[in-house]
């Protein structure tokens, strides 16, 4: 069994050989491949159980080695999320608003290279582009909600006491989300958006049998002005870690994506043990206008309601 | 020239000689060593060593009888300059009540304060055996005429300390004025009457290994009954290989005079693996006797929530959060 991981190993990682011209004579140059790791914290580490799999393709052809995350990686990821969410939910609203638009940025000035893995993915040319255009889109329009979602979802409210009361939405904290399994890069940008948008951080783990978006979409994150911790994605199997994530007790919230009752029920009893909320997207069609909305942002909200005592408001005659 | 500085040398020599015999009785042989030849460290052993501790494996049951003890060699610390007594008496109970979710705790072994503050944490911990320690002698920067240090010391005692935490005259000692450091150290040791006397060296300030063991010797032959690395107010403070040059020290120290001196690390360890490597240091230095916190201490302020945090992970196998602990 070892053996023949190795060799897979070495028929993963076998590269091209590409011909190129040196001065004139004919020279041998070896592609350079990609370490698809993690990324927790703001930076690539690599999974500390050392364990990986395989990513094939449909028809069986060998893309990539990727890392099979642990239970201590998740750990780390949510130490790194913890630590960041104070100063990420700090930030002023308008300044989330543009490094998500950065995010957006960055990756239309890599929409080459998201499609080449796409379409490594078993998707069309075109379904790719649609794939990527969407995410771009959907990463625009979460940073245009940055500084929007509060007025929408906040109120005053009418109290029959000498108090001025209302209720404004703050983040819940840190999510632990297993991205949607069926796409690579949509459903992972769907995830990931709404939930920094509101303030939270957020460790995701992207699709066990499409991981290769997900690392490259890390590279545009790290470079997007993303403060380290705010997204960590981790690869490797749902079924190992869900447990985990809905068992941890410094995550605020689990989102999962499948139609899976097993892991459903699973999540929501190990979730019970510091109620935190669980999301579950099963019905969501991302590619569809129904995978995006504010409400997504409210679901990772608390709402917090004031009540702050004034002088007798109905002297005035003003009515609440 | 030279001949001035060795009759000065001596004439202190003499003088701290006389102050000892005078004072104390804790010599058990009647001559000092020569200071300025205290071994020299290497420091790649050192360092190389240190880093061996830290590649023990310590699981399960050992694991929650190691952190039971980590909790209990805690002297939980607040030496702020906004601290209040509001902040005195919170942390006064969570030292004697750690986790109450978990019964069966240890309480830490001490609280750590400013000499202003010791009367109200001596009644807050009322008869629950914490000690209370003080900081003394001008903490942190020990910047002080004498007489304000000895001032300073007797306060506290007066007001109940059962430890003072003084700090050494860094320029003093960098300066080679070890007789000065050594004499100062031995007039508060006097200034503590029954209290013990925790020598504070602020090794992030004495740059060498080699300086460490040397300002370590000063300290215990000048009759501190603790020898404590850092103030906590300078980066960096205590680091394992500091604190080993300075158990090794220890060592050496009870090997000639058979007496024992406590270690003390303080700031900078605030996760609990790193705590159980310290333990490992200590058993593999010292040995069973020093593990317990008659001789071993860790002061630090945000240590006991993370070695709690783990405790409860441990019995409920869940992995815990900083929102279900009091902050102190």
């Amino acid at each position: 069994m070892a053996t023949s991981t190795i060799k897979k190993k070495t028929a993963a990682k076998a590269p091209k050989v590409e011909e190129v011209q040196s001065n004139g004579a004919q020279a041998q140059r070896l592609e350079v491949l990609k370490t698809y790791k993690l990324y927790i914290g703001g930076q690539f580490p690599r999974t500390e159980s050392g364990r990986y799999y395989v990513a094939t393709n449909r028809k069986g052809e060998q893309l990539a080695n990727v890392c099979t995350s642990s239970r201590k990686d998740f750990r780390d990821a949510v130490i790194a999320a913890r630590g960041a969410q104070k100063g990420w939910a700090a930030k002023a609203a308008n300044n989330r608003g543009q490094i998500l638009y950065r995010i957006a940025e960055m990756l239309e000035g890599r929409r080459s290279q998201f499609v080449d893995e796409l379409m490594k993915q078993d998707s069309t040319k075109a379904q790719a582009e649609t794939e990527v255009n969407l995410s771009i889109d959907k990463l625009i329009y979460y940073a245009g909600w940055c500084d929007k979602y509060q007025q929408l979802f906040s109120s005053v409210n009418p109290v029959a006491s000498s108090h001025f009361n209302f209720s404004v939405p703050e983040p819940t904290g840190v999510i632990a989300a297993i991205a949607p399994q069926n796409n690579s890069l949509l459903g992972l940008v769907s995830v990931i958006a709404p939930a920094i948008t509101g303030g939270n951080t957020i460790i995701v783990l992207a699709s066990e049998s499409k991981p290769l978006c997900a690392i490259t979409f890390a590279e545009v994150i790290n470079s997007s002005d993303v403060p380290g911790g705010v997204v960590n994605i981790l690869t490797g199997k749902p079924s190992e870690l869900a447990t985990q994530f809905a068992a941890h007790m410094d995550v605020n919230a689990v989102v999962f994506c499948e139609n899976d009752e097993l892991i459903q029920k699973d999540i929501q009893e190990k979730a019970s043990l510091n109620v935190k909320r669980v999301l579950l997207y099963n019905d969501v069609d991302w590619f569809s206008d129904k995978g995006e909305s504010p409400y997504f942002i409210l679901d990772t909200q608390e709402i917090k309601t004031t009540w702050h005592p004034i002088e007798n408001i109905g002297s005035g005659g003003g009515k609440y | 020239m030279r001949a001035t500085i060795s009759v000065a040398l001596l004439l202190g020599k003499i003088v701290t000689l006389m102050f000892i015999s005078n004072d104390m009785n804790v010599m058990s042989s009647n001559t000092l060593p020569d200071f300025r030849i205290s071994p020299r460290i290497d420091q790649v052993g050192i360092e190389e060593r240190a880093k061996k501790f830290t590649t023990r494996s310590i699981k399960k049951e050992t694991k929650v009888e190691g952190l039971k003890m980590v909790l209990n060699m805690i002297d939980l610390t607040t030496l702020e300059g906004k601290d209040s007594e509001g902040k005195v008496k919170q942390m006064c109970y969570k030292a004697r009540h750690l986790h109450d979710a978990y019964p069966g705790l240890p309480t830490v072994a001490a609280v750590c304060v400013y000499p202003s503050m010791v009367k109200l944490a001596k009644q807050s911990v009322g008869d629950s055996g914490v000690k209370v320690a003080s900081v003394s002698t001008a903490f942190p920067s020990g910047q002080a005429p004498m007489s304000v240090k000895i001032d300073d010391t007797r306060f506290a005692v007066e007001s109940g300390a059962d430890e003072i935490d003084m700090v050494i005259s860094r320029g003093k000692f960098l300066a080679g004025e070890y007789n000065f450091v050594f004499d100062e150290i031995a007039a508060i040791k006097e200034a503590c009457g029954e209290a013990r006397l925790k020598v504070i060296l602020e090794t992030g300030e004495l740059v060498t290994y080699d300086k460490v063991r040397r300002a370590s010797d000063i300290a215990m032959y000048a009759g501190a009954d603790f020898i404590k690395t850092s103030t906590g107010k300078i980066q960096p403070a205590a680091t394992m290989p500091v604190t080993l040059v300075m158990l090794e020290a220890i060592k050496d120290f009870y090997y000639k005079t058979g007496k024992m001196i406590g270690m003390k690390p303080a700031g900078g360890i605030s996760k609990s693996k790193l705590a159980l490597h310290y333990l490992v240091m200590l058993n593999e230095t010292l040995g069973a006797d020093w593990m317990n916190n008659q001789w071993f201490r860790f002061g630090a302020s945000s240590l006991a929530n993370d070695v709690l945090m783990q405790l409860v992970k441990e019995r409920s196998g869940v992995y815990q959060s900083a929102d279900y602990f009091s902050v102190d």
